[in-house]
């Protein structure tokens, strides 16, 4: 347990976790619908204040877990609630519980039925992500992973668009049949681990190289869903287009970055040996949803689909940073992740907006509003510029520290250029991509539709997209505070794989001799 | 004082004999059964703790039967709540149908007392034959004599399985000269690797597959659930499963270590049940069709508990048979209130309920995801309590297939849900449900959050049972 420290005091992750939950439930009691949104609002506001407290307290200097808090959940099994955050985990928490508010504010006009049902979702949403990325119980990791299917599915179904029912299912059955194997994986290596469930304790063991095979694969399929990488990728653009904008926004900003942490922090430190076997692959595929991502985001005419295969391509980048092995392969992928989440969620939010206005998804329908939106296409317009990686912003200092590291990766022989070569097509695809749909929506052509009624955004909509535009500029021109707070969990993560694969050889070649 | 819930009944049977003599209103009589039925139910909450003997050792009581008879209790007792209306019975013969209900759970209760052949057999026909009168006694204006061929199907396929056990039982009494199961387990550790020990063995538990609904014994269940009335149906799918497990316990904690073939029998009517249910479910138009094939791979999921020979494994059983229990009733309330005048409810008849009865489409849908096995519900813990107990005995494989069965099962559950939830009313009335409909579909879709969120205390209370029977 020396990996911990115990949280005395404040118990500021189950509040964080535990407050959205105690607020679908005081939902349940009101009947008022805009009593309902400016709850809902008002209980995500107060988890995002809180978790500043978390960013306060966080200490940079130790990768050891922090905030924890251990309790008994099924003592029968040795199954406990234990969460903790660490240099991983702390900024996807924040990234979640500041993506909340906004959701909120999102649905505000948009959703019009059953408000109530849906604040009741969206919170119960909140409480499981959340509880995702602290939880360092597996039954409880796998409890909220499984559980926040239920409300993502009820978001989807009752609120999507015209095919909602297809991509509901399609994207429960996917993720629920990924994630069964998982189970299996969990519990074996409950049983490998003198029945113990508790996550630090499991990493950096030696079990055979079979079994670790076995394990990542089951592992792989799981994230790699839920990335989702190609070619697993098939129920996102489904699930985008058809979700209101406020489950877009939780898809793209949250609910993609759980594959990626799961591979950093369980794929990585348990099965560390696979890792090293099967890394060459993960790395081909990511390049091919880099590639395949652009590739087809070119050819959409929806804009919710345009962005959601931008979303395979940049998470494609995700995975092939935190795949090279190296230190600014993962920084830049967990920078990376968080700007996907900054950038993506804001981009589906203005598409939202214009689909309030318009009714219509079709980029056609929206050609030309640049002339009658100059607010709105600013927001648009610098929101592309940060989705391609335009120097200045965000996701500029994530894929640049990804290819950096990309370019650094090496065989067992040499080094290897090629992979960081092969992902730069891409870069540019993404530049093509968002400038042709930007182009379109603010100048269109001759015969754009006549968009002279459309109004600008009104001032709660700027509130909403204010608050992404700060942070696309603050982590493109300022992002060392953001990076030190992951450095030294990302450090000592590597020099432990670093050591694992020392010992694993130095076993192998005294086997040898 | 060791008897009391068993007299309960008897004195509840007796009153509906003198019912059924006469000519009392439906209103009556439903009020009469549920409020004697209330009282079955402290019976065995006041009769929880004790422990004896009775009937020269043919009859145990202790904390293991008396918390099946408090469940069997309880579960007859939201039977007959929510049928209440009971419009799938004929009215002139409502009295006589409850005699043969309370006669039939006073049967399950006898059953998990017995810890003696001939007393299991007689108990298990009490039971038996009571519901086996019950199917056909449906309306005949919601089916065209379907509940004839039902019940005449469930009487051969139930009296075929009763065979197989006598056949069974009768090896047992050879090998050991005895039929009572503390003699047998005792002489029986020697005969595992004997032929003979293992299909005698193995046909006494046939008899308990039939109730369970386990392949190979399954094939009445599409039928009758979809033959008999929606009540029935509730009671059939629910109460004596709980019997039916708690005698497998106790039979199959006779096996002891060195049962492989059996174990192994096991493993292969698990996998076979959860396939083939699932699999079958898939297609399925009948909601009660549908929840009997889905009742079948659960089945499945309960034998991989019991093929642990672990006190943990039969306690998750125990537990999980429980779980099953109230989410299967929670999905027959659904069914049961939606029921126009007491037809069958295909899955198209869901449509748009979440408009026209939001507390009852959120009943079904906490019920079905429950029985799908998904987090936080009770269905999840339930499963995953099981595959790790599994697991621990090293069956890798049939936790694999097992697990695989889950992710099958989630189509037919959300294709419900689909209809539920996803589709908006055309032109159907909503529907009312009474306040005491009500409320027990929040107490189930509570205690099936329960279970799922904090199951330490019943598995405690499980195990501290199952103890009893080792």
């Amino acid at each position: 347990m020396d990996q911990l420290l115990m949280n005395s005091g404040f118990p500021i992750l189950s509040v964080l976790i535990f407050l959205p939950l105690a607020g679908a439930l005081m939902l349940l009691l009101v009947k008022n619908e805009s009593m309902c949104r400016y709850l809902a609002l008002l209980m995500t506001g107060i988890v995002a204040l809180l978790s500043i407290q978390l960013l306060a307290g966080f200490d940079r200097t130790t990768d050891k877990f922090q905030f924890v808090e251990k309790h008994n959940w099924i003592e029968a099994f040795n199954i406990q609630y234990i969460v903790g955050v660490d240099g991983i985990s702390i900024l996807l928490v924040i990234l979640t519980t500041f993506i909340m508010p906004f959701c909120v504010l999102a649905s505000w006009s948009y959703i019009k039925t059953r408000v109530q049902a849906f604040m009741i979702c969206l919170l119960i949403m909140e409480t499981a992500m959340i509880g995702v990325f602290v939880a360092l119980d597996f039954v409880l990791f796998y409890v909220l992973w499984e559980a926040m299917l239920i409300p993502m599915y009820l978001l989807i179904g009752i609120w999507g668009g015209p095919r909602k029912i297809y991509a509901s299912i399609k994207f429960f059955l996917y993720t629920l049949a990924g994630s069964i194997l998982l189970l299996v994986g969990i519990i074996w290596l409950y049983v490998v681990n003198n029945y113990s469930f508790f996550i630090p304790d499991m990493m950096w063991q030696n079990y055979s190289l079979t079994a670790q095979i076995y394990l990542f694969l089951a592992f792989f399929l799981a994230f790699a869903i839920k990335v989702p990488m190609f070619p697993f990728h098939t129920w996102l653009p489904a699930a985008h287009v058809e979700a209101p904008t406020a489950g877009s926004v939780i898809l793209a900003s949250i609910l993609l970055k759980m594959g990626t942490y799961g591979f950093l922090r369980f794929a990585l430190p348990i099965t560390p040996d696979a890792t090293e076997v099967l890394m060459p692959y993960v790395l081909w595929l990511s390049i091919a949803g880099i590639i395949y991502g652009g590739l087809t985001a070119l050819a959409q005419s929806d804009m919710k689909k345009l962005i959601a295969y931008s979303s395979v391509g940049h998470m494609g980048f995700v995975t092939l940073g935190i795949f090279v092995l190296n230190i600014d392969g993962i920084e830049g992928a967990i920078l990376q992740m968080v700007n996907h989440g900054i950038t993506t969620g804001a981009l589906f939010l203005c598409v939202g907006m214009i689909y309030e206005r318009t009714h219509s998804r079709e980029l056609l329908s929206a050609t030309g509003v640049g002339k009658y939106m100059p607010i709105y296409i600013t927001f648009l317009a610098f929101f592309s510029l940060s989705s391609f990686g335009f120097p200045g912003t965000n996701s500029f200092v994530g894929e640049f520290k990804i290819i950096a590291g990309a370019f650094q990766f090496e065989t067992a022989l040499q080094k290897f250029p090629y992979l960081a070569m092969a992902s730069i097509p891409g870069a540019v695809l993404a530049a093509a991509y968002m400038l042709r749909m930007l182009q379109k929506i603010i100048w269109g052509g001759t015969n754009n539709p006549d968009q002279s009624w459309i109004t600008d955004l009104n001032s709660r909509e700027i509130v909403t997209l204010a608050p992404f535009l700060f942070f696309v500029f603050w982590i493109g021109l300022g992002p060392q505070p953001f990076i030190d707070l992951m450095h030294t969990s990302v450090t000592q993560l590597l020099q432990q794989y670093d050591a694992h694969q020392a010992q694993a050889l130095a076993a192998a070649s005294a086997v040898l001799q | 004082m060791l008897f009391l819930p068993e007299l309960s009944l008897l004195g509840t049977g007796l009153v509906f004999f003198f019912l059924s003599l006469g000519k009392p209103s439906s209103g009556k009589i439903k009020n009469i059964a549920i409020s004697l039925s209330a009282l079955t139910l402290v019976a065995s909450l006041f009769c929880l703790r004790s422990e004896g003997n009775l009937f020269y050792s043919a009859y145990q009581v202790d904390l293991f039967s008396q918390i099946f008879k408090t469940l069997i209790a309880l579960a007859t007792l939201i039977v007959l709540i929510f049928s209440d209306r009971l419009a799938g019975v004929k009215e002139e013969i409502q009295a006589e149908y409850y005699l043969f209900l309370f006669m039939s759970v006073l049967g399950l209760m006898m059953l998990v007392s017995s810890v003696e052949l001939l007393a299991i057999f007689v108990s298990l026909e009490l039971s038996s034959f009571a519901v086996y009168i019950m199917v056909p006694m449906r309306n005949d204006s919601t089916t065209s004599g379907y509940q004839v061929e039902a019940g005449i199907k469930y009487l051969l396929f139930g009296v075929m399985a009763t065979g197989l056990m006598l056949f069974g039982m009768s090896y047992i009494y050879g090998l050991t000269g005895s039929t009572q199961l503390a003699v047998i387990a005792e002489k029986l550790t020697q005969l595992y690797t004997q032929p003979a020990g293992v299909i005698a063995i193995v046909l006494v538990l046939a008899g308990f597959f039939y109730k369970l609904a386990l392949f190979p014994l399954h094939f009445w269940v599409p039928d009758v659930y979809e033959g008999a009335a929606n009540e029935t149906t509730a009671f059939i799918a629910a109460v004596p499963k709980l019997a039916a497990v708690a005698l497998l316990i106790r039979l199959v904690s006779l096996v002891s270590g060195e049962g492989e073939a059996i174990v192994n029998i096991l493993i292969v009517c698990a996998l076979l049940s959860m396939f083939y249910g699932n699999l079958s479910a898939l297609i399925q138009k009948d909601v009660k069709r549908l929840l009997g094939f889905s009742g079948i791979s659960h089945a499945g999921f309960v034998l991989v508990g019991l093929l642990t020979l672990q006190i943990t494994g039969f306690s998750t059983a125990m537990y999980y048979i429980m779980g099953y229990v109230f989410m299967n009733l929670a999905c027959f309330l659904v069914i049961c209130s939606i029921a126009d005048k007491g037809g069958n409810v295909a899955i198209a008849d869901f449509t748009g309920l979440h408009k026209r009865a939001p507390l009852l489409a959120l009943t079904l849908t906490v019920g079905l995801f429950a029985l799908a096995g998904i987090p936080p519900f009770v269905g999840f813990t339930g499963k995953f309590l099981l595959l790790l107990g599994a697991l621990r005995q090293g069956h890798l494989v049939l936790v694999i297939l097992a697990a695989v069965n889950t992710a099958i099962a989630i189509y037919y559950y959300l294709s419900i849900v689909r209809v539920t939830f996803c589709t908006d009313t055309e032109d159907r009335g909503t529907i009312q449900s009474s306040g005491m409909n009500n409320a027990l579909a929040v107490f189930l879709i509570v205690i099936m959050i329960v279970m799922g969120v904090a199951p330490s205390q019943f598995i405690e209370f499980a195990s501290s049972a199952v103890q009893h029977v080792m």
